[in-house]
């Protein structure tokens, strides 16, 4: 039991923590833009190396440089919008998909270019977990990756009930044509949502290279279970995607876990197909997600 | 008469194809105006068009003495003209209460919670669904929180495209009953509507509108009483 939540619970909230920073980007922006982005993982990368970058030159600890990751990420997403994304508002979204695709190929060859196409790791050396109650033995950052994603979770509630920036996000992704009507600035929303998708794109990317190590296939490599956490939500929930980030982290760790003999119930090298199944699973039963979001 | 809008020569369509073609039309405050005429006439563009949803092609607009032709629709809500489209026409995942403050966005009032209380004094009905889902409300109820949010940026001018469109008959007497109110509360509206006869009988004034020209003006009572238009719009019976 006590390995159970050491090696595979808090390992799999850490990583599902991964997962729903990212999905809440990838939801807001299919509710608001209505297009599914398949640059997101590799804004994540770009938001990994703005602090790697900020660690070279300020060598303190990596999450108190979260913001030259964020801002990075966030002057990428409003420039890729800027100049490929809003010339083809117009047009049907699956322009705009194509058009993600591409941003998702120059983001990885920019990412190579700058930061070359090896592993580099944002500090080095051996940390030992942290015990706790003499019982559970946790990694100092998987800590902080489940009390941050928490804390951002909390405040994503808040804004999007409370806030008058929130709550006009919400009704572009309800009606859009109403918003409209209503005298809503659409654009200042949609400039928004890449604001708070990008800048939680980056603390995920910072997350997942802090985890492992960063390389420019950090977040692609991350989008499909990204994806099926935003379809798990519900797609246009983002706090479905949250939840549906964290479930699926859970999933796959847990599903290596020697549930019914000595043998991992599903070997480690095949836990990325539990999202795939999940996914799968969830758009043949219930494909409006968990959180009623918006049908595919 | 004072004309709080007043629209010349209007010309507006999709796609370079007029659906409405140098429509005149006048709106004096105070007062409720109706745009009725036959389906497919461009009552609904002639609507779209004045609140800058439809592009216009030619013609001119003018609300409170000033011209307001060319201007979009986030600049006409704090001018005060606000608009109830006929089909959804609610925010369904934000319950009530936050369907009414987006209302404010584009037009902050002064004070909001006065604004809100007299909002709700009107739909009564809604004090008990303030935390619930529009989306989850009767077709009725949802025409009043479309109609509670088109009146938090406290306009002048309140557009309503088809308000009883598919609700039942006492509904359809609710609504005309609160644009009575409405009116009351120094509200000027202009709204096109099916139900012809019904709505004649509340209007001040109104508008037939044929193949997107205009065809006939005059005080609700005169077209209801007009041979051409009993024959033509209100089924030929005596009003």
């Amino acid at each position: 039991m006590i390995d159970f939540i050491n090696l595979y619970l808090v390992p799999g909230l850490t990583i599902g923590s991964v997962y729903a920073l990212g999905a809440v980007g990838i939801s807001m922006i299919f509710g608001i833009l209505r297009f599914a982005h398949f640059a997101h993982g590799d804004l994540m990368t770009i938001g990994g190396y703005g602090v790697l970058t900020a660690v070279w030159f300020i060598p303190i600890h990596p999450l108190l440089l979260l913001p030259f990751g964020i801002a990075l990420a966030i002057v990428s997403a409003l420039a890729v919008d800027q100049f490929f994304y809003k010339p083809l508002r117009k047009l049907p979204t699956i322009y705009t998909v194509i058009a993600s695709f591409g941003v998702a190929l120059i983001f990885r060859s920019l990412a190579q270019l700058f930061w070359s196409s090896g592993n580099q790791v944002f500090t080095s050396g051996v940390r030992m977990p942290v015990v706790l109650f003499d019982t559970f033995r946790i990694s100092e950052l998987h800590m902080q990756v489940i009390i941050l994603t928490l804390i951002i979770a909390i405040a994503l509630h808040f804004f999007l009930t409370r806030s008058k920036l929130g709550r006009a996000m919400r009704a572009v992704s309800d009606e859009p044509e109403l918003a409209a009507v209503a005298g809503l600035d659409t654009e200042r929303v949609v400039r928004w949502t890449w604001v708070i998708g990008a800048s939680m794109a980056a603390t995920a990317g910072v997350f997942a290279g802090m985890d492992t190590s960063m390389h420019p296939n950090l977040g692609w490599n991350l989008l499909l279970a990204m994806f099926a956490a935003a379809v798990l939500g519900g797609i246009g929930k983002p706090m479905g995607a949250i939840a549906g980030g964290l479930i699926i982290g859970i999933a796959e760790e847990t599903a290596t876990f020697t549930w019914f003999s000595d043998e991992p119930f599903i070997s480690p090298s095949y836990k990325s197909a539990v999202a795939f199944f999940i996914m799968v699973a969830l758009l043949l039963f219930r494909p409006q997600g968990l959180f009623k979001g918006r049908l595919l | 008469m004072n004309a709080l809008l007043s629209v010349k020569g209007l010309t507006a369509g999709y796609g370079g194809v007029p659906i409405i073609e140098g429509v005149n039309l006048d709106v004096a405050e105070h007062e409720i105006s109706v745009i009725i005429g036959p389906n497919g006439a461009g009552k609904s563009t002639l609507l779209k068009t004045i609140f800058a949803l439809t592009a216009r092609s030619e013609g001119e607009i003018g609300f409170a003495g000033k011209d307001i032709t060319g201007l979009k629709t986030a600049q006409l809500v704090p001018l005060g003209i606000s608009m109830v489209p006929q089909s959804r026409n609610v925010f369904p995942t934000l319950n009530v209460d936050e369907n009414l403050d987006v209302g404010t966005y584009a037009a902050p009032p002064k004070d909001k919670e006065k604004v809100r209380e007299n909002v709700l004094s009107l739909f009564p009905d809604l004090r008990d669904k303030l935390g619930q889902a529009a989306g989850e409300l009767s077709g009725g109820q949802r025409q009043m929180v479309a109609m509670g949010r088109a009146l938090m940026s406290e306009p002048k001018l309140l557009l309503l495209d088809e308000p009883t469109a598919g609700l039942s008959p006492a509904y359809l007497e609710i609504i005309f009953d609160l644009l009575l109110d409405i009116r009351k509360r120094g509200v000027t509206i202009l709204m096109v509507e099916q139900n012809a006869k019904q709505a004649l009988r509340i209007a001040d004034n109104a508008h037939v509108l044929v193949s997107g020209k205009n065809f006939i003006s005059g005080t609700g009572e005169a077209l209801l009483n007009d041979d051409a238009v009993r024959r033509s719009f209100l089924g030929g019976a005596a009003a």
